[in-house]
């Protein structure tokens, strides 16, 4: 399955893009995502375990990815 | 009763906001407002843009709003964030309350400012006198799961 993922401010510009396509086997876990980014050049800018967001809640690394949820790598806040 | 949470890009209006939480029942009203700072961590500072992972951060702004409303009592809360360019002493956001008391109203302020820096999806980046912009990285690190 194709997964759309959506990059943000320092991530966005370590890896050169605000999304990326990621091929990924059904239902795999946001743990399994993280490990498929490392393969992209500017991913060794990334810290060892962003913190990811699920259909646009904070997600665990055991969360399943499906088809069709909007992924995204949230770099740490800084609202205010 | 009003409960507004959002994004905007064109400047805060703090008078138009404190209209919002007013009403008969309110002995307190409460208004923060955070600006942009002229130097951070001994850095001269121009400006800051905001960015923000727009779609997420409008729910948690309103998901803050909504626990601040049950935990302390007041549906009378607006809070906005601005977003884009921003030039120093200008507004970055602004939280009004209405409350019956001060007690509390002080408490939800507390409260709203202080979740939103914690899970609000929303970066800054700072321009500096010598011309760089740096992502800023309150933490100074990272890691997965759910913010503590």
């Amino acid at each position: 399955m194709t997964v759309t993922l959506l990059l943000f401010a320092s991530y966005a510009d370590a890896l050169g893009a605000s999304s990326l396509d990621m091929e990924l086997p059904h239902e795999s876990t946001v743990g399994e995502l993280l490990t498929a980014i490392r393969s992209r050049p500017g991913a060794e800018r990334l810290p060892p375990r962003p913190l990811v967001a699920v259909n646009q809640a904070y997600a665990g690394l055991d969360a399943v990815v499906r088809e069709g949820d909007e992924v995204a790598l949230i770099p740490p806040v800084a609202g205010g | 009763m009003t409960s507004l949470a959002s994004l905007v890009r064109t400047p805060i209006d703090p008078i138009a906001i404190i209209r919002t939480v007013s009403n008969p029942g309110n002995g307190a009203v409460l208004l923060f407002l955070g600006a942009v700072r002229q130097v951070n961590e001994g850095r001269d500072v121009t400006g800051i843009d905001y960015a923000a992972y727009e779609t997420m951060a409008q729910r948690e702004l309103e998901a803050i709003v909504t626990e601040a409303s049950a935990k302390f009592g007041t549906t009378d809360v607006t809070v906005q964030h601005r977003l884009g360019e921003l030039g120093v002493e200008d507004v970055s956001v602004a939280i009004a309350v209405g409350h019956a008391h001060r007690d509390a109203a002080y408490s939800v302020s507390r409260f709203v400012i202080e979740e939103l820096k914690r899970r609000v999806p929303i970066w800054k980046r700072e321009h500096y006198t010598d011309g760089t912009r740096e992502w800023v990285d309150p933490t100074g690190k990272a890691s997965a799961g759910a913010p503590s």
